[in-house]
C-alpha cells in the first residue's frame, strides 16, 4: 500500500474515532508552539526529491526530505533556498520547516518561506488528498492555499509533497561590521534598504552592526566600498550561528521572545537583552518580563510577539488574535479538519 | 426580494448620487476588460466612505442580495462581471494614498488608487511599487490584490502576493478585519495569501499596505534575435541556468514581431523567428557584468543578432514594441482573444509547437508575446466575432491551449485570474475534493455565498456538465459524480 493511501486511511480512522494526531517529521521543532497531545503520525519516512531541473528554479520534494539533503543537492547546482531557513536540528525536514514558516537572515531582502512555496500536495483532516498550487511561479487558479498552509503548524493539513522556488546562490558575499549604537544601527538599516544596494542580511548585537552583501563580484565590491566597515572573516559561520541560535546570546535558560515589528521601530522599552535581525524587523529578546507587558508594548509598535523558547507549552505561545480573526481561524480550521484531529492546540488553544 | 424594493432600500440608506439605477448609466459597468461577457447589474453603488460600504454589505447580507466588487474594471477574465440580481459595488472613489512610510518602505493606500500612481507618488523618495501589470496606468491596487496581478517584472520581483504587507477587509456582514501587519509577518494563518488572488469572493478590500522597493540604479535591455522559437526557448533556459535572474525576460514570435513592426517600427530584426527582450537591473557594476554574461549565453544558444540598450530612451524603445504588441494585433484582426497559461519552462518549445498545430487545425492565427522567463504564455488568438461561430471556436481553441498547459504540469491562469472565463478549465486542473475544499473556504468567509458568486471556483454540477462534452485522456473527469 502506498504511503499516501496508508496515511489517508489512518487519518480517516482517526477522524472517525476523534483521535488527535501529532504530526511529526524529525521532531526537531518540538520546542516550538504549544503542546499537542495526540498519537504520533510520522511523515519522516516520506522523503526524497521528486523533481529538480535547475533551470526551472523549482525543486519538488517529499515533506520528510532533510534540509541538509536539499541544500546539498541545490548547492551542487549553484542554487539555494533563498529564505535561508534555520534547521534547529541535524535532521530537520522540509515539511517541518514549511509548517513552521521559519525564515533566516536573508528574509527581508529575498522573501520569506511562504514567498517561495509554490504548491503543496497534502492530506486534510478528512483524509482527502489535495493538490494545491503547483510547480510554476505564476499561478492564480484557485485560492492560494499552499501559502496559507505555510506556518499553519500542521493544524490544517498534513503536507506530503512541497514545490519550492529556488534561486541562484550569490557568486560573492562580503560581510562588513560597523560599531554604532542601536538607534544608529536601526536608522542605517532603513537607509541602506531604501537604496539599490545588494544588502542580503543585517543584524545588530553588542554594539556591532553586521551587514552582508551578496551578488556578482563587481557589484558587491563597489557596494562594500561605499558602505564601509571592517570585513568579517569566517562570515558564513557567523550567519549560520545567528540562524541556528548558536550565538552566545541564545544560550541560557531565560525565555526567548521573537518580536516581529516594522523594521524602523525605535528600541522597545522592554527590560532584557535584544538582538536585531532582518534589518530591525525581527528582534530576539531575552527577558523575564510578563507576557502581557511584552505583547502590549510590541503590539503598540505595530508588531506581534512569539514566545519562541522557554515558555509554558500549555500557555499562549503566539500573539493572541482579535476575536473576529480568531473565529475566522476556527471556521477555516473546520473546513480542513472538521473533527479537530490535526495537531490540535499546537498553534492556539482554540484551533 | 424584488429589484425595485432593494434599490429603494439602498437609496434610503445612502446619499442620492451613490446609487445608480438607470440603464444608460449602468451600461459602463456591464463588463470588465473581457468584453465578450456582458451583463447589466441590478444596481450600481459607488460609496464614498467606509461606513457606506459597510451599509451596502449589511443590507446585502440582510436581504440575501449578491454583490460584485469592482475596481477599475481592467480585469481580463470577467471577474467583475455583474449579476442581474446583484449589486455592483464600485470602489472607484477610494482613490487616496493615505500614508507613505519611507523608513519602513511601505505605503497605505485605498483600493481604488491606480497601480502606477503609487510608484509615481513615491518616486521622489527613490522608491517604487514593483508589480507592473500592463494595465498599470488604469488598474486599481484593490483589483491587483483580488487578482494577484503580475506583470513583466515578476520573474525577479514577484507577484502582488510578494509585494503587499497588510489589508483592511470588510466581510460580507460588514465586519472589519485587519489582515497581515505593518511588520513583515503576522500571527495566525497566512490570510494575506488567502485573500490575494481570491477574486472578490472572500471579502471587500478597503485598504492595502504595499511594500516599496528602492528604484534600481540602472536598467538595461538586451534584445536578441533567434532563427527559431526553439532556439529562443533554449536561450531563456540558458540565461536562467547561468545564475542570472533577469528583471524581465520576454519572447515575441515572428507573427508578433511583424505586427509590431507594421504598427510602430521599433527596429526589431524583421527576419528573426523570435526575439527575446532581457532586462537586467541593479547597480551599474552588477548590470554591466550581467550583460556580458547574457550576451555570451545568448550567443551560445544561437542568437543571430544582439543589441544592448545604450540609454534610457533606447531601453524604452525596445520595450515600446512589446507594449504595443496587443494594440498592433488589434490592427491585424477585428478581434483577438488573449490567453494566460503558465507552464514549466522546459516544455516551452513543445507547447509552442503544439499551439502552432492547433492554430492550423482551427484555421485561427495565433501569435505569441509573453513572459518567457516565468513560463507565462499569452497566446493571442485572432478571430472575427462577426463571423458566425468564430467566437465559440476561438473559446474552444483557447480552452484546449489551457488544458495543454495543465497536461505539462502548468496552470490555466498565470496572472489574469479565473473569473468566469476559465471556470470550466478549473474542472480540468482540480478534482472534486479540491474544488469542495475551495468552496468550504469560501463559506468560512461568506456562508451565504453572496460575494461574487459563481466566479473562480466551479460547482461540481458545472464540472459534470462540462465533463459530459469533454473527455480528458479518455478518462471521464469526476467519475464519482452522477451524469445528467
Amino acid at each position: 500500500m502506498s504511503f499516501e493511501k496508508n496515511l489517508r486511511e489512518q487519518v480517516e480512522a482517526a477522524a472517525a474515532a476523534g483521535t488527535a494526531l501529532s504530526i511529526q517529521g524529525s521532531n526537531s521543532k518540538s520546542f516550538y508552539g504549544r503542546m499537542t497531545r495526540g498519537e504520533v503520525l510520522s511523515v519522516n519516512q516520506h522523503k526524497g526529491i521528486i523533481d529538480y531541473t535547475p533551470s526551472e528554479l523549482v525543486i519538488s520534494a517529499r515533506a520528510g526530505t532533510t534540509l541538509t539533503e536539499l541544500e546539498s543537492v541545490l548547492e551542487q547546482q549553484g542554487q539555494m533556498l533563498a529564505f535561508e531557513p534555520a534547521h534547529f536540528g541535524d535532521n530537520a525536514t522540509l515539511g517541518g520547516t514549511i509548517a513552521c514558516a521559519f525564515s533566516g537572515p536573508r528574509r527581508p531582502y529575498a522573501g520569506a518561506a511562504r514567498d517561495f512555496v509554490l504548491g503543496v500536495n497534502c492530506i486534510n483532516g478528512k483524509g482527502e488528498w489535495l493538490r494545491l498550487g503547483g510547480q510554476v511561479m505564476k499561478n492564480v487558479a484557485g485560492y492560494d492555499v499552499s501559502r496559507t498552509l505555510t506556518g499553519s503548524l500542521g493544524t490544517l493539513a498534513i503536507m506530503l509533497d512541497i514545490h519550492v522556488r529556488v534561486l541562484p546562490r550569490p557568486e560573492n558575499e562580503i560581510t562588513l561590521q560597523q560599531a554604532c549604537d542601536v538607534e544608529t544601527a536601526i536608522q542605517r538599516c532603513s537607509a541602506l534598504a531604501a537604496q539599490p544596494l545588494p544588502v542580503s542580511a543585517a543584524c545588530y548585537l553588542d554594539g556591532l552592526l553586521t551587514l552582508r552583501l551578496s551578488g556578482m563580484e563587481q557589484g558587491v565590491q563597489s557596494a562594500a566600498a561605499s558602505i564601509g566597515g571592517d570585513t568579517l572573516a569566517n562570515a558564513a559561520r557567523f550567519w549560520q550561528q545567528l540562524r541556528e541560535h548558536q550565538l552566545e546570546f541564545f544560550s541560557g535558560e531565560q525565555p526567548l521572545w521573537r518580536l516581529s515589528v516594522p523594521p524602523a521601530t525605535a528600541p522597545l522599552p522592554i527590560e532584557g537583552d535584544t538582538l536585531l535581525d532582518w534589518g530591525g524587523a525581527q528582534r530576539w529578546l531575552r527577558s523575564e518580563q510578563s507576557a502581557d507587558t511584552i505583547r502590549s508594548i510590541t503590539e503598540a509598535a505595530g508588531g506581534h510577539a512569539t514566545l519562541f523558547r522557554g515558555g509554558d507549552p500549555d500557555g499562549e505561545i503566539f500573539h493572541p488574535l482579535q476575536p473576529q480573526l480568531l473565529s475566522l481561524h476556527q471556521r477555516l480550521k473546520q473546513t480542513f479538519d472538521p473533527a479537530g484531529i490535526l495537531n490540535p492546540g499546537r498553534m492556539y488553544r482554540e484551533l | 426580494m424584488s429589484e425595485n424594493n432593494f434599490t429603494t432600500i439602498l437609496q434610503k440608506h445612502l446619499p442620492q448620487g451613490c446609487v445608480i439605477t438607470n440603464a444608460e448609466e449602468l451600461r459602463p459597468y456591464e463588463c470588465d476588460a473581457l468584453s465578450a461577457y456582458r451583463q447589466l447589474p441590478m444596481v450600481v453603488v459607488i460609496p464614498e466612505s467606509l461606513q457606506q460600504v459597510q451599509t451596502v454589505l449589511r443590507l446585502c447580507t440582510e436581504h440575501k442580495v449578491p454583490v460584485v466588487a469592482r475596481g477599475s474594471g481592467t480585469g481580463l477574465s470577467g471577474g467583475a462581471l455583474p449579476l442581474d440580481n446583484g449589486v455592483l459595488l464600485s470602489l472607484a472613489k477610494f482613490n487616496r494614498i493615505l500614508d507613505i512610510d519611507v523608513a519602513n518602505r511601505t505605503a497605505r493606500v485605498q483600493p481604488g488608487v491606480t497601480n502606477l500612481s503609487i510608484s509615481n507618488t513615491v518616486a521622489a523618495h527613490g522608491l517604487y511599487y514593483a508589480p507592473d501589470p500592463s494595465s498599470q496606468i488604469a488598474c486599481s491596487i484593490g483589483g491587483n490584490v483580488a487578482e494577484n496581478a503580475g506583470g513583466v517584472h515578476c520573474l525577479k520581483y514577484g507577484l502582488t502576493t510578494h509585494n503587499i504587507q497588510a489589508l483592511e477587509v470588510l466581510t460580507i456582514e460588514g465586519e472589519q478585519l485587519s489582515i497581515g501587519s505593518q511588520a513583515l509577518d503576522a500571527p495566525g494563518y497566512d490570510l494575506l495569501a488567502l485573500m490575494t488572488g481570491s477574486e472578490g469572493m472572500l471579502g471587500v478590500i478597503t485598504e492595502v499596505t504595499v511594500k516599496l522597493l528602492p528604484r534600481p540604479e540602472i536598467a538595461q535591455v538586451v534584445m536578441a534575435a533567434f532563427d527559431s522559437v526553439d532556439a529562443a526557448g533554449a536561450g531563456v533556459t540558458a540565461v536562467i541556468a547561468s545564475g542570472i535572474i533577469p528583471a524581465g525576460l520576454e519572447l515575441l514570435d515572428k507573427p508578433a514581431i511583424d505586427a509590431v513592426e507594421k504598427f510602430i517600427h521599433t527596429g526589431y530584426p524583421k527576419n528573426a523567428a523570435a526575439i527575446l527582450l532581457c532586462e537586467l537591473d541593479g547597480t551599474q557594476a552588477d548590470v554591466s557584468a550581467q550583460i556580458e554574461r547574457v550576451n555570451r549565453v545568448f550567443m551560445e544558444a544561437g542568437a543571430t543578432d544582439q543589441q544592448v540598450s545604450r540609454d534610457e530612451a533606447e531601453r524604452q524603445r525596445f520595450w515600446a514594441g512589446r507594449k504595443a504588441a496587443f494594440p498592433a494585433m488589434g490592427r491585424l484582426s477585428p478581434d483577438y482573444y488573449c490567453m494566460d497559461g503558465t507552464i514549466p519552462r522546459k516544455h516551452l518549445a513543445h507547447v509552442l509547437n503544439q499551439i502552432g498545430i492547433m492554430s492550423a487545425a482551427y484555421g485561427l492565427p495565433i501569435c505569441n508575446v509573453f513572459h518567457a522567463g516565468d513560463g507565462n504564455l499569452h497566446p493571442l488568438i485572432l478571430y472575427d466575432a462577426n463571423k458566425a461561430g468564430e467566437l465559440e471556436r476561438t473559446e474552444e481553441l483557447g480552452g484546449k491551449i489551457l488544458e495543454l498547459c495543465v497536461e505539462v504540469g502548468g496552470t490555466i491562469t498565470g496572472e489574469h485570474g479565473v473569473g468566469l472565463e476559465k471556470i470550466n478549465q478549473m474542472c480540468v486542473q482540480f478534482n472534486a475534493a479540491e474544488l469542495q475544499q475551495f468552496h468550504a473556504i469560501k463559506s468560512a468567509f461568506d456562508a451565504d455565498n453572496l460575494l461574487n458568486p459563481g466566479k473562480a471556483i466551479p460547482t461540481l454540477h458545472r464540472c459534470a456538465e462540462f465533463g459530459a462534452m469533454h473527455v480528458h485522456h479518455g478518462e471521464l473527469p469526476h467519475p464519482e459524480l452522477e451524469r445528467f
